[in-house]
């Protein structure tokens, strides 16, 4: 596309965005360089989602500039489909599409959006079941699996799409403790694969293991960023030390 | 202590003859003793016989009159639902005006409306004479507007019922609104209002009988003609609520029956 080298695969400029009179996002500025693993933590209504889907124009900011390989993210219907081509996003609640068989589930947008053969899609739809590690799923139908499998088939329903960057909206927030592991496991052997990633999790273990930064956000604001150790083990701000005195225990 | 031992255990619930004799489907039993009497004098009686083989006689024009009318409301209201839905105003704003207009109005009123006024004026400014459209197409065409309004409020309700993730979600994976209203959202939605088609389609059933009024020979028409002639209103009345009674039960126990291998198969 039309980034040109050195250009970093998301930049997000002075980005604003209202819900009526609720401020979620305040003049939000970050950069993500390709192959980076950026995680995004906070308290809840912090705008961490609310920023994660502005970048695939889920949610349009009221203000800002959004750049993503290269392509300006704006009303432009054309431009928008572009950037969600490249973009994959994996929800809290999986969102699999319950009519549809985990195998119809992967090669749908195969087939509708990139265009490909049915032959073509189930090969592409098989290996990924493969890598997410639950090929003998693949004529079940999502309510018959688990959560932990769902949200696996919902990854390799991303990756099929073939993404630049793969944005995840708190993956474990909705499953059960033994069922974490098990899709931490699929995005850590992501990150290692170089996947540009932004992952909005409180998941300690994956920050340690696998973010190449994180982001402290608090009130719609970027309160401070750094490498995890950093972040971690010396945070800068109040607003931080506070947060994480909570979720740390 | 023993005695307030017992009692925090429940008593394990037993059948009895008792549940038994209150769970079995009595309502039907007494339905079907009906019609079985009703059947009965038809086979034995010649008159009621008689009156019988008249009415069967518009029992091919309800039938056609329901399937047509219905198969084309569920094309009417799937389009006036996705209006319904619509992000664009405008859009929207016309499918409302439409559903309202037609559900604050009588059926017998608007059938008569479209009938005699809407499809005569349609068919003037097209050059055609007044009698160009015959009274069934006319009945056809009045139940379809009609119901088109009713089954778009089920598909509404039904599209509205799928979360806004599954759009999402579809939307993220590169699909446009189109695609993933087609692909994602209204397989969903028909499947969740298949009940309420089901119903809907049990009540056109029994509102064609009111396009009798055009003339139509249906049912309802034939019976009304022959007592003209006849005056036998009792065996003619029970005879033709026969009819629709039959159709409707036979209709309901069809429609469960394909709803519940719906279920089973997931």
């Amino acid at each position: 596309m039309s980034r040109s080298a050195g250009q970093p695969m998301i930049l997000i400029e002075n980005v604003s965005k209202y819900f009526g009179s609720f401020r979620a996002l305040d003049r939000v500025n970050l950069s993500v360089e390709a192959g980076e693993v950026l995680m995004i933590i906070g308290p809840s209504g912090s705008g961490k989602s609310t920023l994660l889907r502005c970048i695939n124009h889920l949610e349009a900011p009221d203000a800002g500039r959004i750049v993503v390989d290269g392509i300006a993210l704006s009303n432009n219907e054309a431009h928008i489909n572009a950037v969600r081509a490249e973009v994959g996003m994996v929800f809290q609640r999986f969102e699999l599409f319950p009519h549809l068989t985990v195998l119809e589930n992967i090669c749908l947008a195969q087939q509708k959006v990139r265009r490909r053969s049915r032959r073509e899609s189930e090969e592409i739809a098989w290996q990924l079941l493969e890598k997410v590690g639950i090929p003998e799923q693949a004529h079940k139908y999502p309510g018959q699996l688990s959560g932990g499998q769902q949200q696996r088939v919902a990854i390799a329903r991303s990756l099929a799409m073939q993404p630049k960057i793969m944005l995840f909206d708190e993956p474990t927030s909705a499953l059960d403790p033994e069922m974490i592991k098990e899709v931490l496991d699929v995005m850590l052997a992501l990150a290692a694969e170089g996947m540009t990633m932004v992952v909005v999790s409180h998941e300690m273990g994956f920050a340690r293991n696998a973010a190449n930064r994180v982001v402290f956000m608090d009130q719609g604001r970027i309160i401070e960023q750094g490498t995890p150790e950093a972040i971690f083990g010396a945070p800068q701000h109040e607003r931080t030390k506070l947060f994480l005195s909570r979720i740390l225990h | 202590m023993a005695i307030e031992h017992d009692q925090l255990i429940p008593s394990r619930p037993t059948v009895t003859w008792r549940t038994g004799l209150a769970q079995f489907p009595w309502w039907l039993v007494i339905i079907l003793t009906i019609i079985s009497i009703m059947v009965l004098r038809i086979i034995f009686d010649p008159i009621h016989r008689d009156i019988f083989i008249t009415i069967s006689q518009g029992l091919g024009v309800t039938l056609y009159v329901t399937v047509v009318s219905f198969s084309l409301s569920l094309v009417l209201g799937l389009i006036l639902g996705l209006g319904r839905v619509a992000k664009n105003p405008i859009l929207r704003n016309l499918a409302i005006t439409y559903i309202e207009f037609i559900r604050g109005v009588p059926m017998l009123v608007l059938i008569f409306t479209i009938s005699f006024a809407v499809v005569p004026l349609v068919a003037r400014t097209f050059g055609l004479p007044n009698n160009a459209v015959s009274l069934t197409t006319r009945a056809i065409i009045a139940l379809v507007l009609i119901y088109g309004a009713y089954i778009a409020e089920i598909f509404r309700a039904g599209i509205e019922s799928i979360g806004r993730g599954q759009m999402e979600a579809a939307r993220s994976l590169g699909m446009s609104h189109v695609q993933a209203m087609r692909y994602v959202i209204l397989p969903q939605a028909v499947r969740n209002v298949l009940p309420a088609l089901g119903n809907d389609l049990i009540a056109m059933l029994k509102d064609s009988s009111l396009v009798s009024v055009l003339g139509v020979r249906e049912m309802t028409q034939v019976a009304r003609l022959s007592v003209s002639t006849s005056f036998r209103y009792e065996e003619t009345y029970f005879i033709l609520t026969l009819f629709y009674l039959s159709l409707t039960l036979v209709l309901s126990l069809l429609l469960q029956l394909l709803q519940r291998r719906m279920r089973a198969k997931g």
